[in-house]
């Protein structure tokens, strides 16, 4: 394809896939009051439009009509950087996850992800450490001791748990043999899915997701009785939009690269046994790969409004003598796996 | 004597008690089986809550079946308030009770629902009624008069019935 034809094909799906995040978040966001009332024997937002589904336009349509406060100590550029760094790591990272196979559509053939980078999975958590700058960043410009406290603990937790999953990450790339998201997909063919493989890595790799993405049971760094909103305290308006929009979308990436690094991406066991034609093939290929975020999703949700939250010493100690032990013991034991059965 | 279940100590727990797995599943599957129950909630205004008898809403005054208010225009109710929310005026009139309310006037934005202005009315014209929906857009519009107060005697049974058998 020449070159124009390629900067279109990845302008588009560019803006597809920002604007389909952008939508999705609004969306989780009116998710997670929803099943959190269905959790709560009672029904969510039902007023705006069809069973609430407008909830999301009315709560942004609010947060720009505010106003915006920012305290008198405040060191103001940071402040305004900070969400905009959140929200930029958050968007950033959906640029290398493979939503599905190959496209074929005539003479072209359209991979369906906007940059194949054969170091994908590195740049995934390479911005992800750089969302820890953000936080930081606000709750050291916010002036207030609340938010300096929320941050910094907000930070050395995430930090911990990038350990964790690195190791766990480490135990993925030894069966897959490729940093390339796109490799990592296609060596979980059939059903030899890296949940199944490795179950240990998964769970770890999936409490070091809760762990960085701030949501409970680790979300003492935003908890209300504890910190009065922690980082995010004196912040209003779209500055706050940003945050709570950033918070969504790093929940939405985490289960996207969860998706891809141990679910099988969007491979669907035993599809071409179907014998369908390939778009359709690929079609179905990219439903399952958005059913499997869904699934996750609601785990994020349903997890929140069961368990209880964690106390920051509770914390540290599970990121550093329970959760980074048992990522190595995964290592060890799929290094085992390799050794005896040639996988 | 029944036999109180005994607490067991952490070192009684076995290896997945400790590492709270089995806790961990019990509260989601808790949580999951509470999606699909029934849900609670009233979906107020379609819906509307019907308090009982014993519920203390708005006071009324009891208008018989003759069209003719119940008061007799004591004062009691309007000295024993706490909020001094009533205000009566009393003049004569040719029926059998001599006495009748010229001015009867609740400001509903002083009055705190306590019910002593039932409790301490001889003739039990006065009563609370089962209304709470109460929305003003100004000050002169919440202080009621005979007009919003009376309330056929057909509509208070609950509440007078209540009355006869408690208080």
């Amino acid at each position: 394809m020449s070159i124009l034809e390629i900067v279109i094909v990845t302008l588009i799906k560019v803006v597809v896939i920002v604007g389909t995040m952008l939508v999705t978040v609004a969306y989780l966001v009116y998710f997670e009051r929803k099943v959190s009332a269905w959790a709560q024997n009672r029904i969510g937002p039902n007023r705006v439009g069809w069973h609430g589904a407008l909830q999301p336009f009315a709560d942004l349509f609010k947060l720009v009509l505010k106003e915006d406060i920012v305290p008198d100590n405040a060191d103001r550029k940071i402040h305004a950087l900070a969400p905009v760094i959140a929200l930029l790591v958050a968007l950033s990272t959906y640029a290398v996850i493979p939503f599905g196979p190959d496209l074929q559509i005539g003479d072209y053939n359209i991979p369906l992800l906007v940059a194949d980078v054969n170091i994908g999975v590195l740049f995934i958590l390479a911005l992800t450490s750089l969302g820890v700058y953000a936080i930081t960043l606000a709750g050291w410009s916010s002036g207030s001791k609340y938010s300096l406290l929320g941050g910094i603990r907000s930070s050395a937790q995430m930090i911990s748990y990038e350990v964790s999953m690195g190791f766990s990450v480490a135990g993925v790339l030894l069966l897959s043999e490729s940093l390339r998201p796109v490799a990592i997909v296609e060596s979980q063919s059939g059903w030899m899915w890296n949940a199944i493989v490795q179950p240990i890595g998964f769970i770890t790799f999936l409490v070091s997701a809760f762990a960085e993405t701030n949501r409970l049971p680790f979300d003492l760094p935003e908890a209300e009785p504890e910190l009065v909103g922690g980082f995010h305290t004196e912040y209003s308006s779209m500055k706050f939009a940003g945050f709570f929009l950033a918070e969504y979308a790093n929940m939405i990436m985490a289960s996207a690269f969860i998706a891809t690094l141990y679910l099988g991406g969007w491979q669907i066991p035993y599809i071409e046994k179907l014998g369908l034609s390939p778009i359709l093939e690929t079609l179905l290929c990219f439903g399952g790969f958005l059913f499997k975020m869904a699934l996750l999703l609601f785990f994020f949700l349903w997890v929140r409004w069961s368990l209880p939250r964690f106390r920051y010493d509770q914390l540290m100690n599970l990121g550093w003598k329970v959760m980074f032990p048992l990522s190595l013991i995964n290592l060890i034991w799929v290094a085992l796996l390799i050794m005896l059965f040639g996988l | 004597m029944e036999t109180k279940t005994k607490r067991r100590r952490i070192k009684d727990l076995n290896f997945w008690e400790k590492i709270y797995v089995p806790e961990i599943i019990k509260g989601l599957s808790l949580t999951l089986r509470t999606m699909f129950k029934p849900k609670f909630t009233m979906e107020y205004p379609e819906v509307k809550f019907e308090p009982t008898g014993s519920y203390r809403g708005r006071p009324v005054l009891v208008q018989e079946e003759n069209g003719v208010e119940r008061c007799v225009a004591c004062g009691l109710c309007s000295r024993v308030c706490p909020a001094l929310a009533i205000e009566v005026q009393a003049a004569e009139t040719e029926l059998e009770k001599e006495r009748y309310p010229e001015k009867f006037e609740i400001n509903m934005l002083r009055c705190i629902f306590c019910g002593f202005c039932e409790e301490v009315c001889p003739e039990e014209a006065i009563v609370m009624s089962k209304d709470y929906e109460l929305a003003f857009t100004n000050r002169e519009e919440a202080i009621y008069g005979k007009d919003k107060l009376l309330i056929p005697v057909s509509k208070l049974q609950d509440r007078i019935d209540f009355l006869r058998q408690y208080k």
